[in-house]
C-alpha cells in the first residue's frame, strides 16, 4: 500500500467507477422527472381542495362570490408543479406519465429533496443539497424564509448583525434556480420509502402574485387594515398586507386573509386599485399538492414557550415584563424602536434591566424538564448589546447554572460579567409584582443562603425556552420523545425514526445556530447518500447573460451606499457620504440603501446598472470577505463582468470602531469610498479559469469523527483516504464506555471499524503521519510517512481535518499519588466492568472542571457535566447505598441532558456548588482521603467529606499535533489550540482555505454523538467539492507581460506553488494559472513591472494610495 | 471654513494600513464586530499577501503625504501562502533602511502580524502606532508636497 504505483491503481479504478455512476444517472432524467419542466412532483390539487378547512377556506368561498372572476377561480392551482384536473380524474395514482413506471430499480432514486423548515437549518440543508446536485423544494409555513434568525439582532459569541450573515444566504436561496420556495405551506403527510418519497403539502393562499410583486410597498400604504407585526413579535403595528420585512424572500407581499376587509366583507380593494404590477389575486385558494422526492430534511425549528403559562411572572398583564425574542426585536435596529431600548409602558429608557432565565426550561411544573441550551448565551448577549447601546444601563440576570459550554461561550460569558459589567444573580424568581403608579417591577428571589430579597427593575426580559415543534408526529410521521422533540439516533441524531425523513436543528433538541447548521449539513450529506446515484438528474443550469463588452467605454462606476440599519447609519453620515462620492470622477450614479444585501436591492442593482449603463460597481458597506460574491453574483447576472467591482468596508472598518467620533467616521467613510472609486475606475474585466478535480477525499485522523466523515464520503460513492497515526483506529473513544443513553459506545465503536475497514473504497493507513501537504483544492498531493520512514503520496481533491483531542492529565488532587483518585473514565472502566470492589465502596466525591475553565484552559469542556452525572447514576443504580457527591461550579447539562441531572439528584446524588475563586482540596489524613470544599451555598464555609474514591472530571485538551499540522494545510488554530472554523456561525466545519474541512474534537471540545453529526457535516462539504466535475479558478491571478520581462527569473525563484516556470524558447517567465493561488509575492519583486496581480495591479493600488492621501488634503 | 480646514490639515495625521485578505483584514473584521474603538486616522487598503507590498508602495504613501504606513500580515507561519509574509519580513528591514534615506523616521513604518482571531491586537496596534505617529507630528514630506503642490 505504500507504493505510488499502487495508489495510482486504485485511483484510475476510482474514476471509471465514478464516471460509470455518473452516466448511469444522466440516463435516468427521463424516468425520474415528471411533468413540466423536468419537475418530479404530481399535482393532486381538485378534489381534495374542498377538504380544506377553516377561516381560509371561508375567506376564499366569500372572495369567489364576490369577484367576477370566479369562472377562473381554478386559476390559483396552475402554478404546482404539475396540474390540472386530467391527472387527478385519473384517479388516485399519483404517478403519471413518464414516471408512472416508478423506479424501474432500486438503484434509481429521485434526484430531488424535500426540505420543510426555511430556518437557517432549512436554508442551509437547501443550499448544500443544491450544491451537491440536487433539486431543492424549500417549504415554510410562513410567508418568508429566515425563520427565528431572521429575527434575531446579534449572535453570540461574536456578536455579529444576524440579518447580515443570513441575508446573503436568503438572497442565495433566491437566486438558485434549482430551490423552489413554497411558502405559506404545512405538511399534510410523508409516504414511501428512502429515495422515492410523496409528500403531500397544504398551501395557503398569499392573494399575491410572487413572480409580479415589486416589494414597492403602495398597497401597504394604502390598506386601511392595521395589525400587530408578526416579524416585530407583535410589538407595532404593520397593515394587513405588506412584505413581511425588508429582507424577506420571497420579497412579495401577503395578505392576511382572516382580516382583510375584501376577503371577509367584500370592500375596500384598495391594494388591487394600486397595484401597477397586478400582483393581488384574490382567487387564489388554499390548495394540496403532491411532491415526489428522494428524501424529506425536517427542519420546523421549534415553538417559542409562552411566558403566559407562567402566571407569576405576570407576562402579558405587566407592560414592563417582555418575552427575549421580544426584547431581540426592541435591540434590532430594523426593530419597532430602530433599537432604542425602551419601556414598552412609557417608552423611557431602561436604567435597570434584569433576565429571568429558565422561564420554561428546566421546570417540570410546565412539563418542560430539558433545557433549552441557548437561553443563558442569548440573555448574556442581548444584556451586553443593551449596554452598548445604552453605557448607563445596569443588566441583571438571574439565573440557576450560567451553561456557557460551547465554543469560546466561557470567555464571552466571563467578559461579559468580569469586564462590561453584567451583574449574574444566582437565583430564582418566585414572582414578579408591578409598581402601579411607576409600571416598576418588584422582583422577589431567595438568594444562596436562602433569603428573599426583593428588587425593583424598569423592564423584565423573560428568557423563554424552546419548545418542541408541531406536526413532527402528525405531519412527518415521526416518532417523538417524552419531551416531544423528534425521536433521534443515539449517535448520529439527524436519523429519525423514519427512513427517508431526516431531522435536524431545534426540532431535535434545543440547540444554536452553528449545531442547527451542522446537523443541517449532515443530513443534506445523509440525504445525498441515498440518492447520490441521482445526482445532476434533476439539475437546471444556470445562464447568466452574456457578458457585455465594456473594453473602450468610460469607466461609469456607480456607488450604493449601505445604511445596514443603524449598523452603519447610526453613526455615519450616510447622505452626505452619498453627496461625496457623487461628486467623485467617473461616478455617474450614487444612492443609499437600508440594507444593500437583501434580495430586492439584487434586483435594483441590475436595474440600476442597466438604466445608468454603468460598468463598474462599488458597494460600500460591509466586509468583502463575507459579502463580495454576493454582490458579483448580482453584477454578472446584470451582464457585467464580476471583477468590475469593488467594496468599501464602512462597517467593520469604520462605524464599528469609531462609534464615538460620528464626524470622523463620516469623513473616513467617504475616503474609503473615494479609494474603492479609484480602483474601480481601472479595473479591467478578467476570465476565471478551470481545474480538474480528483474525486478522492483525504481524512486526517481515525477516531470516531474521522471514520464517520470517511465512511460517509464512502458511501456517497468517493474513494477515500484515512490517516491514522497509531497502530489502531479508534481514538479517544476507547476510552468511554457507555453514552448518556446507556448505549455500549465499544460495541458502537467496533461496528464503526469494522464497517470502515470492510469499505473497499476506504484505504486505511495505520501508523502513519502527515509530513506535507500542497497543492490546492480539487488536486491536492499529500506526503505521509509511517513509523519506519517509508513514505507514500496520496492525490486527492479534499481534505477533512479530524485529528481530535486529548484529555487533560491531572496533578491536582492527588491524582497519581494515591491509587482512590480517578479520573471519571477510570471509573466509568470500573463501573462497566460491573467491578465488585465499587458496590463496597461508601462514599465517592466528584470534583469537576479539572483543567477547564481555568486560567491556562479558558474554556468548558462540555462533555464533563454530563460525564459526571452519567456515572454518578450508574454507581447508584450498582449500589444504591453509595453516597454520591458532585462538587461544581456550574452543571452544564444541556438539552436533554438535564434529564440525567434530574434524576441524580432524585436518586440522592449531592449536588454542591464551590465558587469560581475557590478549590476544593484533596488530602489524605490518617490513610482516609478527605474532601474539603468551601460550599457556595452555605456562604463559603468548608465542608469536609471523607470519601472512599474521588473522580476527577478531567477536560479536553487540544491536540498537540494540530500545531505541525496547522501550517501545512494554510489554516488556523485558536488560541487553545483547536483548529479555528471559517465562520462561528454559520461555516462551522469550513476552513478559509478551500477543500479543508474540520470535524470532531480538532475543532472545539463536543460528545460522541455531536462529533459524528459534525462528520456528517464535513464529508458533505468535502462530497460538494469531490462531486464537481471542474473547479473555477479565481480570476485573481498572477500574469507576465512578456514585452517586459527581462526573464530574470527572481519570480520563479520566489513562487510559493511553483506556478511560475522560464520559458526557454520565449526566455520569459509564465504563469500555470491554475496552480497561481494569487498571492502577488511575484509582482512586488518583479524589477521590470512585467508581473501583475489581476485585481490588485500597482496601478490600481497606487490609485487607492494617491486617492486615501488625496482626500485629506480636499 | 477654509482656515479650519488648514489647521486640521496641520496637526491631524494620517496613517496607510496594508492588510492582507486572510489574517489581518480579518483581524480588522473582527475588531468591528467586536465594537473595539480605535482613532479613525487609519485608511486601509486590502491586499492580498504581505508579500504583494512593492516597496514602491510603501514610498509611494509617503511622497504622497502619509504620515506612516502599517503593514500588517498573517503571523509567521500561518502565510495563506506559506511563505509571502517572510518576503515581507525581509522587504521590511530594507524598507527601513530606505526611509532614513528619504529623511523619515524609522517608526513610520510598522510591521505587525495579526491573525484573523486578534481583533483585540488590532485595535491594539492602530491605537499605539497613531499615538507613536502622533508624537512624531506629521511627516516632513508632506510639507515639501504642501510646498510642491502650492
Amino acid at each position: 500500500m505504500t507504493e505510488g504505483k499502487e495508489i495510482k491503481g486504485i485511483n484510475d479504478n476510482d474514476k471509471g467507477k465514478k464516471r460509470g455512476a455518473r452516466k448511469k444517472s444522466s440516463g435516468e432524467v427521463g424516468t425520474a422527472a415528471a411533468g413540466k419542466g423536468g419537475a418530479p412532483g404530481v399535482g393532486l390539487s381538485g378534489p381534495e381542495e374542498k377538504a380544506g378547512s377553516g377561516a381560509m377556506n371561508e375567506a376564499a368561498k366569500a372572495a369567489r362570490g364576490k369577484t367576477p372572476k370566479t369562472a377562473q377561480a381554478d386559476k390559483g392551482n396552475q402554478r404546482g408543479p404539475v396540474s390540472g384536473k386530467k391527472k387527478n380524474e385519473a384517479g388516485k395514482k399519483p404517478l403519471k406519465g413518464p414516471s408512472s413506471s416508478g423506479r424501474p430499480d432500486r438503484g434509481a432514486p429521485v434526484g430531488a429533496v424535500m426540505v420543510v423548515g426555511g430556518g437557517v437549518g432549512g436554508i442551509q440543508a437547501s443550499l448544500e443539497l443544491a450544491n451537491l446536485g440536487y433539486k431543492v423544494y424549500l417549504i415554510d409555513s410562513s410567508p418568508s424564509i429566515g425563520g427565528v434568525m431572521g429575527m434575531l439582532d446579534k449572535t453570540f459569541p461574536t456578536n455579529e448583525c444576524s440579518m447580515c450573515i443570513l441575508s446573503p444566504k436568503m438572497v442565495e436561496v433566491a437566486s438558485n434556480i434549482n430551490i423552489e420556495v413554497i411558502t405559506l405551506a404545512d405538511v399534510l403527510s410523508v409516504e414511501g420509502e428512502p429515495g422515492d418519497m410523496r409528500v403531500r403539502l397544504r398551501i395557503r393562499p398569499r392573494y399575491v402574485d410572487t413572480d409580479k410583486c415589486t416589494g414597492c410597498g403602495d398597497c401597504t400604504a394604502k390598506c386601511p387594515v392595521r395589525i400587530p407585526d408578526p416579524y416585530n413579535a407583535g410589538l407595532n403595528v404593520t397593515k394587513c398586507i405588506r412584505v413581511p420585512f425588508p429582507q424577506a424572500v420571497p420579497g412579495a407581499a401577503v395578505i392576511e386573509g382572516e382580516v382583510c376587509r375584501w376577503l371577509t366583507k367584500g370592500k375596500c380593494g384598495n391594494c388591487v386599485k394600486v397595484c401597477q404590477a397586478g400582483a393581488v389575486d384574490f382567487e387564489q385558494k388554499e390548495r394540496e399538492e403532491t411532491y415526489r422526492v428522494g428524501m424529506v430534511i425536517a427542519a420546523p425549528g421549534y415553538k417559542p414557550f409562552d411566558a403566559s403559562r407562567k402566571t407569576e411572572y405576570g407576562y402579558g398583564v405587566y407592560d414592563n415584563v417582555v418575552t427575549s425574542l421580544e426584547f431581540e426585536r426592541i435591540l434590532g435596529a430594523n426593530g419597532p424602536t430602530q433599537g432604542h431600548v425602551v419601556r414598552p409602558s412609557d417608552g423611557r429608557e431602561v436604567r435597570k434591566l434584569a433576565f429571568v432565565q429558565c422561564v420554561g426550561s428546566r421546570d417540570v411544573t410546565v412539563g418542560n424538564g430539558y433545557c433549552s441550551s441557548v437561553c443563558c448565551m442569548y440573555a448574556t448577549k442581548q444584556a451586553l448589546i443593551a449596554k452598548e447601546h445604552l453605557p448607563a444601563l445596569e443588566p441583571t440576570v438571574f439565573f440557576i447554572d450560567m451553561r456557557a459550554y460551547g465554543k469560546d461561550f466561557e470567555k464571552y460569558y466571563v467578559n461579559a460579567e468580569k469586564k462590561s459589567g453584567v451583574r449574574y444573580v444566582r437565583g430564582l424568581i418566585s414572582g414578579i409584582r408591578e409598581r402601579q403608579r411607576s409600571k416598576n417591577l418588584l422582583l422577589r428571589y431567595a438568594d444562596e443562603a436562602g433569603c428573599m430579597r426583593e428588587e425593583e427593575f424598569d423592564l423584565v426580559v423573560l428568557s423563554i425556552g424552546l419548545e418542541a415543534p408541531c406536526g413532527l408526529k402528525e405531519g412527518f410521521g415521526l416518532e417523538v420523545n417524552e419531551h416531544g422533540f423528534a425521536a433521534a439516533d443515539s449517535f448520529l441524531p439527524v436519523l429519525s425514526s423514519r427512513p427517508g425523513v431526516l431531522v435536524c436543528g431545534a426540532a431535535q433538541e434545543p440547540k444554536d445556530i452553528p449545531d442547527t447548521v451542522t446537523q443541517a449539513t449532515a443530513a443534506a450529506g445523509m440525504a445525498s447518500q441515498t440518492l447520490h446515484e441521482a445526482r445532476g438528474s434533476l439539475l437546471t443550469r444556470r445562464e447568466h447573460p452574456p457578458e457585455r463588452d465594456v473594453s473602450g467605454e468610460e469607466p461609469r462606476v456607480g456607488a450604493i451606499i449601505c445604511r445596514c440599519g443603524s449598523n452603519i447609519g447610526g453613526f455615519v453620515d450616510v447622505p452626505a457620504v452619498v453627496e461625496y462620492v457623487r461628486g467623485l470622477p467617473g461616478v455617474v450614479f450614487a444612492e443609499e440603501r437600508l440594507y444593500a444585501c437583501s434580495q430586492d436591492a439584487q434586483e435594483w442593482i441590475r436595474q440600476v446598472v442597466d438604466e445608468h449603463n454603468l460598468n463598474r460597481l462599488v458597494v460600500a458597506s460591509c466586509t468583502p470577505r463575507t459579502h463580495q460574491p454576493l454582490f458579483r453574483e448580482t453584477l454578472q447576472s446584470a451582464g457585467i463582468n464580476k471583477y468590475l467591482f469593488e467594496m468599501a468596508n464602512i462597517r467593520e472598518h469604520c462605524s464599528w470602531v469609531h462609534m464615538q467620533e460620528p464626524d470622523n467616521a463620516t469623513r473616513k467613510a467617504q475616503y474609503l469610498v473615494k479609494m474603492a472609486v479609484e480602483k474601480a475606475r481601472r479595473l479591467e474585466p478578467l476570465a476565471e479559469g478551470e481545474s480538474e478535480v480528483i474525486p478522492r477525499g483525504l481524512v486526517i485522523g481515525g477516531g470516531v469523527a474521522g471514520m464517520s466523515a470517511a465512511l460517509n464520503l464512502a458511501r456517497s460513492g468517493f474513494q477515500v483516504y484515512l490517516v491514522e497515526k497509531e497502530g489502531e483506529l479508534g481514538g479517544l473513544a476507547r476510552n468511554i464506555r457507555f453514552n448518556r443513553d446507556g448505549k455500549d459506545v465499544q460495541e458502537y465503536l467496533r461496528g464503526l471499524i469494522e464497517a470502515v475497514e470492510r469499505e473497499e473504497l476506504i484505504s486505511v493507513f495505520k501508523g502513519c503521519r502527515v509530513v506535507d501537504v500542497g497543492g490546492f483544492v480539487g488536486q491536492f498531493k499529500t506526503l505521509i510517512r509511517d513509523g519506519e520512514g517509508r513514505e507514500t503520496l496520496l492525490e486527492h481533491g479534499a481534505v477533512i481535518v479530524a485529528t481530535g483531542g486529548g484529555q487533560y492529565h491531572p496533578t491536582e488532587y492527588l491524582y497519581g499519588r494515591d491509587a482512590r483518585v480517578l479520573t471519571q473514565w477510570e471509573l466509568e472502566e470500573r463501573i462497566a466492568e460491573r467491578d465488585e470492589s465499587l458496590k463496597r465502596v461508601g462514599r465517592v466525591v466528584m470534583i469537576q472542571c479539572v483543567g477547564s475553565r481555568e486560567e491556562e484552559r479558558p474554556y468548558c469542556s462540555k462533555v464533563c457535566c454530563t460525564e459526571a452525572v452519567k456515572n454518578a447514576l450508574a454507581l447508584k443504580e450498582l449500589s444504591p447505598r453509595t453516597e454520591v457527591f458532585v462538587l461544581y461550579r456550574d452543571i452544564r447539562t444541556y438539552g436533554f441532558r438535564e434529564d440525567l441531572y434530574r434524576q441524580a439528584r432524585e436518586a440522592g446524588v449531592v449536588f454542591t456548588r464551590f465558587d469560581d475563586e475557590v478549590r476544593p482540596e484533596v488530602r489524605e489524613a490518617g490513610g482516609a482521603l478527605q474532601v474539603r470544599v468551601p460550599d457556595a451555598n452555605l456562604g463559603g464555609e468548608t465542608v469536609v467529606i471523607n470519601a472512599d474514591l474521588v473522580a476527577l472530571s478531567v477536560g479536553i485538551t487540544a491536540n498537540p499535533d494540530n500545531a505541525e499540522l496547522a501550517p501545512m494545510l494554510k489554516v488556523p488554530r485558536n488560541a487553545e489550540g483547536f483548529f479555528l472554523e471559517a465562520h462561528m456561525k454559520l461555516r462551522p466545519v469550513d476552513f478559509a482555505t478551500d477543500g479543508v474541512f474540520v470535524c470532531g474534537l480538532a475543532h472545539a471540545p463536543k460528545s460522541i454523538e455531536e462529533s459524528v453529526a459534525q462528520a456528517a457535516a464535513a464529508a458533505a462539504r468535502a462530497e460538494s467539492v469531490l462531486s464537481k466535475d471542474k473547479i473555477v479558478t479565481e480570476g485573481v491571478v498572477a500574469v507576465v507581460d512578456a514585452e517586459r520581462c527581462s526573464g530574470c527569473r527572481i519570480c520563479v525563484e520566489l513562487c510559493p506553488f511553483e506556478a511560475v516556470t522560464y520559458d526557454e524558447v520565449r526566455k520569459v517567465a509564465t504563469v500555470n494559472t491554475s496552480l497561481c493561488k494569487g498571492c502577488g509575492t511575484c509582482t512586488a519583486a518583479c524589477t521590470a513591472g512585467a508581473s501583475r496581480l489581476q485585481g490588485f495591479r500597482s496601478d490600481q493600488i497606487f490609485e487607492q494610495i494617491e486617492a486615501a492621501a488625496s482626500a485629506w488634503w480636499d | 471654513m477654509a482656515e479650519e480646514s488648514a489647521a486640521r490639515k496641520d496637526d491631524d495625521i494620517r496613517i496607510l494600513a496594508f492588510l492582507c485578505n486572510w489574517c489581518s483584514y480579518a483581524g480588522a473584521d473582527l475588531a468591528g464586530v467586536s465594537r473595539l474603538q480605535y482613532p479613525a486616522k487609519v485608511l486601509d487598503v486590502r491586499v492580498m499577501c504581505t508579500g504583494t507590498i512593492s516597496p514602491y508602495f510603501v514610498i509611494k504613501a509617503f511622497q504622497e503625504g502619509m504620515d506612516g504606513v502599517l503593514i500588517a500580515g498573517c503571523h509567521i507561519g500561518d502565510c495563506h501562502y506559506l511563505k509571502g509574509n517572510y518576503m515581507t519580513a525581509k522587504r521590511f528591514q530594507v524598507l527601513r533602511e530606505t526611509l532614513k534615506f528619504l529623511g523619515l523616521e524609522e517608526g513610520r513604518l510598522r510591521l505587525e502580524w495579526v491573525s484573523a482571531a486578534e481583533g483585540e491586537k488590532y485595535a491594539e496596534v492602530i491605537r499605539s502606532f497613531t499615538e507613536e505617529i502622533e508624537k512624531l507630528g506629521p511627516s516632513p514630506l508632506r510639507k515639501k508636497k504642501a510646498e510642491v503642490g502650492a
